[in-house]
Order: structure tokens, then sequence, then C-alpha cells
């Protein structure tokens, strides 16, 4: 397990390798855009963080998925390779287990927060506030033709 | 028992504030009950890098996902719209987008125009002064000359078109088809002690810049100055009556939970769609078995939210994403009835400029635009800033199935009885939703659109809750007269969005806060013979 994830979460060994195994799997590292993977050791940490409110409906999930790994490939998750761990938890994120989809769902918000993922994207790694950002005021004569076209109202 | 007052209001949030303003130059004692909190802007998610995700748990707009401890819990189960809302002075002022519009002359004669529902017992006119004077304590941005409204004014220059504005725009203007910068309750200038919009892009989250006009910052600061007493974690169980069939108070737990009575000359009910049926079925006695005010049997029926539906495109170019208001702009091109299209009464499309990063990823993994795994970034960034789309407002109609009742099981917690939602959609919302989706998507398309994501309706979309005490003349159908006084009891005010007697196809809180200062006007002048 990486160092970096706290010892006083209700997670255990066996469910943080399964979780990190999933999230690596989902949102792999990218050498193209210079990206690490969901399982990168800053971002688990914060996953796990994160899910910690969560965990009842989480090990129910991370349980789901080791019941079907063990099914369709008579296999612990983590032993798969990550494609076939992708296409498991793509398939549940679709099914009635809605604790793939919240556990998808903070994977995506730990991942998208993470300073070397927005330097990526060409966000600034910041909160919105105080700073705030600009907008075009756009072009106010594309108004033109709706005044021309006069009131559409009904008076009554 | 605490000291008497003049007026108890219960509910801090769009109708409460204003109301409370308004009386407040009475110089009547008055003080506001408010289950929640005052909120701490510092404290909202756009001034933490978790802003996305705190709209998921603390700053959810489902109270049953937020769970705060000033929450109360809805039982949503049998609708398929789930309740939207917040608890705090301001109430969901503090989550709301900042949509302004206001109702259109035909919204308050429906069965006039169409054969459908009931007319209001007040017209356009009776609130237009009440709308103007709302929209300078809200402080309402916007372009005066739209041609689907009677003349109005702005108080300051609308929110920026963006490059996704600008992008639907065009999209409307290849079709021929109206638009118009949307009226918001957003700053653009430096107004009444607010600072300017700054583009944060999470106004459903909490203004953190206080350029959105949520309540605890607009009426409420001028109210307190008038002497008005705001009481926050204090929650209210039930409204009390005497022998006359008056209400004489009400029971409300403290911020210590010890039970209290408060004794007042004048009970406002400003808790909106649901929570005003709510209290007023928990109230019962004797001489109100049903819950007071509640001789017509119509508290808590004709449940009215607004089904959206969702029409999202994806772009080639980058436009706004994550930057700037959610509100742009707006189309009414189909909100007055034209029988041709198989449904009565219409819709508003409002138009959303995108979304942020987590939302985009969401977005595009639940949809299958993105893949898990192999493919997951070169797809994301297809997506990314290039979502932008609308919302199409579906005026809902009453209907007397569709109910809030007291959960016999669920309670919150200080043991009152929870809401129960039983709500259908109906055939012609379902018309009007499925008509909505067709005509957004062929916008988009002429915007440039490549592909179109849609949801309809959405179903975490309960953002506006109506017409389960509703006003009119008779009362056996109404709850409350025209000018807002129950028909039971004639010391009790009802101010909020349950008075609604038609939805109209805009959002509701700018109608909210003008019918609360036209019934706040209506008292004053009547102070003399106010319970003849």
């Amino acid at each position: 397990m990486p160092d970096t994830i706290a010892t006083d979460n209700p997670f255990t060994a066996d469910e943080q390798r399964t979780l990190l195994a999933l999230v690596g799997a989902v949102i792999p590292a990218s050498a193209e855009f210079g990206t690490p993977g969901a399982d990168d050791p800053a971002i688990a940490a914060d996953i796990l963080a994160t899910a910690r409110p969560y965990h009842a409906t989480v090990a129910i999930a991370l349980d789901q998925i080791e019941s079907t790994a063990a099914k369709r490939y008579d296999a612990a998750y983590s032993d798969l390779d990550a494609s076939t761990r992708a296409g498991i938890a793509s398939d549940l994120s679709r099914s009635r287990f809605a604790g793939v989809r919240t556990l998808v769902t903070i994977t995506a918000q730990c991942y998208y927060r993470d300073d070397r993922v927005m330097r990526s994207l060409g966000m600034a790694p910041r909160s919105p506030y105080p700073d705030g950002f600009d907008i075009p005021q756009g072009d106010w004569s594309l108004l033109e033709p709706v005044r021309q076209r006069g009131r559409i109202y009904k008076e009554v | 028992m605490t000291d008497p007052v003049d007026v108890l209001i219960v509910g801090a949030g769009a109708s409460g504030a204003a109301v409370a303003w308004s009386l407040a130059e009475t110089r009547m004692r008055i003080v506001c009950l408010e289950q929640g909190d005052w909120m701490n802007p510092a404290e909202y998610p756009s001034a933490g890098r978790d802003w996305e995700a705190r709209a998921f748990s603390d700053m959810s707009i489902s109270p049953n996902r937020r769970k705060r401890e000033t929450d109360y819990p809805v039982n949503d189960a049998n609708s398929p719209i789930s309740v939207a809302n917040f608890n705090a002075v301001g109430g969901s002022t503090i989550l709301y987008a900042g949509h302004f519009p206001r109702f259109h002359p035909s919204d308050f004669r429906v069965r006039t125009l169409d054969g459908v529902a009931d007319d209001w017992p007040i017209d356009y006119r009776t609130l237009e002064p009440y709308y103007a004077e709302n929209d300078r304590m809200m402080g309402v941005s916007g372009l005066a000359g739209d041609p689907a409204y009677p003349p109005k004014e702005s108080v300051m220059p609308p929110v920026p078109l963006g490059r996704a504005g600008q992008a639907i725009a065009e999209g409307f203007n290849k079709l021929g088809w109206h638009w118009w910068p949307s009226d918001t309750a957003i700053a653009t200038e430096t107004y009444d002690g607010r600072d300017k919009c700054i583009n944060l892009g999470a106004c459903s989250s909490g203004c953190a810049q206080g350029a959105k006009a949520s309540t605890d910052i607009t009426y409420w600061p001028h109210a307190v100055r008038a002497g008005v007493e705001v009481r926050t974690r204090c929650r209210v169980r039930e409204i009390t009556t005497n022998g006359n069939g008056m209400a004489s108070g009400v029971v409300y737990y403290d911020r210590d939970g010890v039970e209290q009575f408060q004794p007042a000359e004048v009970v406002i009910v400003a808790c909106n769609g649901v929570g005003t049926p709510r209290l007023l079925l928990n109230s019962t006695s004797g001489r109100f078995p049903n819950g007071v005010a509640n001789t017509s049997g119509l508290v808590g029926k004709n449940l009215m939210f607004h089904p959206y539906a969702s029409i999202q495109g994806i772009f080639d170019e980058p436009l706004d994403g994550y930057r700037g208001p959610g509100v742009c702009i707006w189309s009414q091109e189909f909100y007055e009835t034209d029988p041709s299209r198989g449904f009565v009464r219409g819709y508003t499309y409002e138009i959303n400029r995108g979304r942020g990063p987590v939302a985009t990823a969401l977005t595009g993994m639940f949809s299958g635009r993105i893949p898990f795994g192999e493919g997951h970034h070169e797809a994301y960034r297809q997506l990314f800033s290039r979502i932008a789309g609308m919302v199409g407002i579906c005026e809902d109609l009453p209907e007397e199935h569709n109910t809030v009742t007291l959960d016999p099981e669920l309670t919150d917690g200080h043991g009152i009885p929870a809401p129960k939602i039983d709500y259908t959609l109906s055939e012609n919302s379902r018309r009007m939703l499925d008509h909505a989706v067709a005509r957004a998507t062929e916008v988009l398309t002429a915007a440039g659109a490549k592909d179109v994501i849609t949801e309809a309706p959405i179903g975490v979309g309960g953002w506006h809750l109506m017409g389960t005490a509703r006003m009119g003349t008779d009362p056996e159908r109404s709850v409350v007269n025209e000018w807002g006084r129950a028909h039971d009891v004639k010391n009790l005010f009802i101010v909020d969005g349950s008075i609604f007697v038609t939805s109209a196809g805009v959002n509701p809180t700018r109608t909210i806060q003008a019918l609360a200062l036209y019934i706040a006007d209506s008292m004053k002048k009547r102070l003399a013979n106010l319970f003849d």
C-alpha cells in the first residue's frame, strides 16, 4: 500500500487493494498527456479520504467487484489486467449496483482536482474564488433579428 | 413561553425575507424562526479546490444526500422527480442558479385561455409594481426590451454572452427563434453592498463573491436593521390555534432542542411548497383535525414541480466550460399554447454555459462517451470545455393526486413527521418534455453541436415546489384568499410557492417574492381591520 494512505481509514487492506486496482484501471496514467493515474499515491489517498463517509456503500461495491472477477475469471480483481478491470468497472457502473457509481464519482472528483491533472487541461490549479475567471461579452448585435421580429408575448 | 410578538414568520428564505422587510416599516414586533443557520460565504465550495465534490455532499441540492442537522428528510421514493431545497437564512436562494424570470400575463389566465387548471385571483398588472420593487431589492441584471414580455426595466446590465451563449444564440437565429439575455439575480455591478460577479461558475453551491442575490445578503440585512429578529436553529413543529379558531402562535424546538411556545398575533408561513403543507398538516386540533387551514382538504394537494429536460451539445471548439454563471440567455419561443404541438401551455429554454472538469468526466463516463481505462484521456479532452446546452423548464399543471402528506414513519431530528411526496408525470408534461428535447436538438445542431446528450425529466430536478396551499376566492377550492390569508384562520398567512395556482413555465422565485411583497402590502393597507 502507498504510505500516503492514512491508516485510520475504515477500509481494510483487501478493500484498499481492490479499490486501487479499480481506480487505476478506470483512469490510467497517460504518457501522452503527462498525467498520473487515479491510483497515484496522492490521488488515491484523496479518494480513500473522500470515500470514508460512504464506506458501507463502497465496501459493498468492492465486494461485488471481487465477486464478479471471481465468477468471470476465477481470479482476484487486482490480478487481472488493466483492460479487464476497466471492463468490469464499466459493466457494474451501468448495473443496479449504486456503489460502483459512487466510487467512480469519487474517483473523478479527486482526480480532476489534482494539480498535475488541472495543469494538463490548461487550468490554473486553484479554487474559483477569489480570482474568478474572464468571460467575453460576446456579440450583442446578434439580438437584432430578435428585435426586428417584434413582440411575441400574449396580452390578456 | 417567550414574549408575545405581533408577527411570527416561519422560514427565512425567499418569501420570508421579503415579507419581513416589507412589514418592518410598521414597527410591529416581528420575529422569524428559521431551522437553518446564517451561512458564511467564505465557506462556500467555490472558495475551495473541492468545489465540485461538495455539490455531492454538504452542499448538495438534495436534503436526503446533504443530511445537515438543519435539514429534514423527504420521502420522495414515489416520484420521478426528487425534491431540491436548502435550509438556512436565505433558504433555497443559497443554492439557486439565479435564473430570475417573471411570469407572463397569460400565466395568470390559464383557464380562460386554455381551458385547463384555474385562473389566478390576481393578474400580472397586480404584481407588476411588486416585481419592480423586488427587482430593486434583489438587484436584477438583464436587458430591457425582451419581446417575450411586457416592458420592464433592468437594474444592471446582463451577464456576458460568453462563447457558449454566442454559439447557441447563433443557432436560435438560424432557426428564426426567440432568445434574449436572461434576467438574473446576479449583480453585474457592485450593488447594495454586494460585489459584482467574477464568473466563479459555482452559483448553485453558494456564491462566495456575494454577487448572487440570496436573501441573507439582500433583504435580511435591511430587515434586521429595521428591527426584525431572526432566530436560527429554531424548527417549528406546529401552529397552535385558540378557541376562536385564530392562530395563537407556534410550538418550536430551539437550538438546544428545547420545546418552546411563541405566541403571536399574526402567523406567516414561508416554508414553500413542501415545508408549508408539512407544517399545516402537522398542526391538528379539535377544530382542525386534518390540519390547520385545511377545511378545503387541499393542503398538500396539487403539488407542482417543473419537469425539466436537459439537452446538452458537444462542440468542436472550446466554449466557456467551468467559467461563468450558469445563467446566460433564454428562449421563450415555445412558451404559449399551440394546439398543433399536442400539449397545452409551454416551456422556457434556459441556456447553460458549460460544466466543470468533474461534471464533464461524469457526464462522459456515465453516458458512454468517455471509456473506462484505455482512451479515457483522449475522449475526455473531446468533451472538456466543449459541452454547452440548455434545459427546458416545462409548465406543470395542477393535479390533486400529486401530493405532499406526512410520512407515517420517517421523521426529522426532532421527531416531526417528514413530508412524503406522491407525484406522477402527466401525459401533457411528457409530451412537452419530448417537444423540448426535439426542438433543442435542432437548435444545438444549428449552433454546430456534433452530438447531443439528453435527460428528461431530470430526476434530481425538483427545484420548484408549488401549489400545495393554493390561492383563490372560493374557500372550497383554495386554502388562502386573493391576498394570502387562510380562508379558515384570519390571522394566518401564507406567502410562498405553495399558494401558486399554476406553475407557469419559468423559475418561480421572482414571482414568489413579488407575491410576498404584495401580501405584505395588502396586510399593511388593512391593519385596522386585518382579521375582519
